[in-house]
């Protein structure tokens, strides 16, 4: 992880933002809860619950539309929350911002109108070994339908990009790159700015998969000279179902409309519309009103921590996690690279994941087990599963010590490795 | 940790460790099962004869719970008409899911999977040999079985 400048860095009152989070009071299965599943999605503070519900209880309307003032005042609460992204992001302009359902949803829209028009029969487009289905399928879906090639550029055993092989991958054929910033499933950190580079050396614009990343670590959209920036709100301390695709101007500018509908339009008629400018032209509909309030709450909560605050605690519990875990015997962890932040994936000798995951549950650690949408990247790394723990601002050094307890529980269990 | 018990009892992890009939059974009746929320696979081969199912076999890779629910399933069917063996499905299905008295009676060995209707998420591991085995005998090859 890049160095953080130690002056800037606030520290955080941990027990005081633990009591932001009513549901990290509860118990699970008579045990104090220690949710470690947060690349799935991470708990939401009080600020958050509370901003939508004000909004249904006090600001409710409808956007874009009335003449009304309750409509004005949405509005206006709903436009702001743009900036605020645009700012979390190090975005120049809002209207770069655009409000879909999330990271999955950005990524088809870039697929779906971008790539509709700029690949073609034999074209290549790049991902990489260790993309989310999300960020594949959409590549592979519009690669069908384009007779195009998908390219997938591997990586090594533990878990690093081969930059040796992405360089000669960037072809004259290849008409885009798609890839994580965080690897979901093995933590990687890939140097985005670097590969930034060397794509447009080639002319290829990026589009980075920034789920795992936004929440984690301070972004700055320009710094890292991507074209498209893709997130989810709900992975940032936000409510489900509000995400944003950021984009250059220049390419949302010229990039045919997604969906059509309200809102989307300038001027209708039976025989032509004019549509919107960005980013309406991609807001077909009434939007997720409530999930962009929420995520406006989400990013000033999470702005008033300080992302290099974050940054530096999730480090610190990594390196925890990490170390932890090298104590015991059995486990091995999956993805080793030399960047990682926010998860440890692993697996324990002799029980499978979903066993190791049942165990830990049994004693309040809520961790996932499985392929973690990913498939490619299990096959990769040969294991049928990993156990994943993964870490938010609210963790703690006591629920790393819990995940490691619970491990050990799990070998007593099952007696060690048998088969 | 004592729910942990009735899950894993002792007789489901040493099926998990020492699986029985763990093997591909060639000339059989074969299908695949697969469960696309874990990974999961397992593969079930049925020998029938005159419908009495003469040996059964299974292969892939799971969890303790599909493993042993695997192992203890081929045990259980050797030697069943195919009448029988869809009866003991029904009676180990209401089982894992509502825990019926009645099935917990009938089911001899088979009902150390009672635990399992305390972990909703992991019935699935139980249950998907049983929704192969029932895919091979009804000839079922082509489509692997999905528990989603």
């Amino acid at each position: 992880m890049t160095a953080l400048p130690r002056a800037e860095v606030k520290t955080l009152d941990l027990a005081r933002l633990r009591a932001e989070f009513p549901i990290l009071a509860r118990t699970v299965h008579g045990r104090p809860l220690a949710y470690l599943d947060n690349a799935a999605s991470t708990q939401k503070p009080r600020a958050v619950i509370e901003a939508i519900s004000r909004f249904y209880a006090e600001g409710y309307a409808n956007v874009h539309r009335g003449v009304h003032l309750l409509s004005a005042e949405a509005t206006a609460a709903y436009d702001q929350v743009r900036e605020k992204v645009a700012a979390l992001i190090g975005a120049g302009d809002p209207a770069e911002c655009v409000f879909v359902r999330g990271t999955t949803e950005g990524i088809n829209l870039v697929a779906q109108t971008f790539g509709r028009t700029r690949v073609g029969a034999g074209d290549e487009v790049l991902i990489t070994a260790m993309e989310h289905h999300s960020n594949l399928v959409p590549w592979q879906m519009l690669c069908d339908a384009k007779g195009a090639t998908l390219r997938v550029v591997p990586m090594t055993d533990s878990g690093d990009l081969r930059l040796d092989q992405l360089e000669r991958m960037l072809t004259s054929r290849t008409r885009l790159l798609a890839l994580v910033q965080v690897s979901n499933a093995l933590g990687t950190v890939n140097p985005v700015r670097r590969i930034t580079e060397m794509a447009h050396a080639a002319g290829v614009p990026v589009l980075v998969d920034g789920a795992q990343a936004v929440a984690r670590m301070p972004v700055d959209v320009r710094e890292l000279g991507c074209d498209f920036y893709a997130f989810s709100g709900h992975k940032l301390y936000g409510p489900t179902g509000i995400g944003i695709l950021w984009g250059r101007r220049e390419h949302l500018d010229s990039m045919q409309p997604w969906q059509g509908g309200g809102d989307m339009i300038r001027h209708v008629t039976f025989e032509r519309t004019t549509y919107n400018d960005v980013p309406y032209k991609f807001e077909a509909g009434t939007p997720d009103i409530a999930g962009v309030i929420g995520l406006g709450a989400a990013v000033d909560w999470l702005q008033s921590l300080g992302l290099s605050a974050v940054a530096a605690h999730e480090r610190d519990l990594l390196g925890r996690a990490i170390a932890a875990l090298e104590e015991i015997p059995q486990v091995r962890q999956i993805g080793t690279a030399a960047e990682r932040a926010g998860l440890v994936s692993f697996v324990v000798e002799g029980i499978h994941a979903h066993d190791v995951g049942t165990v830990l549950d049994s004693h309040g650690v809520a961790v996932r087990a499985g392929h973690h949408c990913a498939y490619p990247v299990m096959e990769r790394m040969g294991v049928p599963a990993t156990v994943r723990a993964s870490f938010a601002v609210y963790n703690t050094a006591q629920e790393i010590g819990a995940l490691a307890a619970g491990v050990r529980a799990a070998l007593e269990l099952f007696g060690g490795s048998r088969r | 940790m004592s729910d942990l018990r009735e899950l894993y009892q002792e007789v489901i992890l040493d099926h998990s460790r020492k699986p029985r009939n763990f093997r591909v059974l060639e000339h059989a009746r074969c299908a695949n099962g697969y469960n696309p929320l874990c990974g999961d696979r397992v593969s079930i081969f049925l020998d029938i004869e005159r419908g009495v199912i003469r040996e059964v076999s299974f292969q892939g890779t799971g969890c303790a719970i599909s493993t042993a629910s695997a192992s203890m399933m081929t045990e259980a069917l050797k030697g069943k008409t195919l009448e029988e063996a869809q009866r003991l499905f029904g009676l180990f299905h209401d089982l894992v899911t509502t825990g019926s008295e009645r099935a917990e009676e009938a089911l001899g060995k088979l009902a150390a999977f009672e635990g399992v209707r305390e972990f909703p998420v992991r019935v699935k591991c139980a249950t998907l040999p049983w929704h192969t085995f029932r895919a091979a005998a009804e000839g079922k090859a082509d489509e692997p079985v999905r528990t989603e």
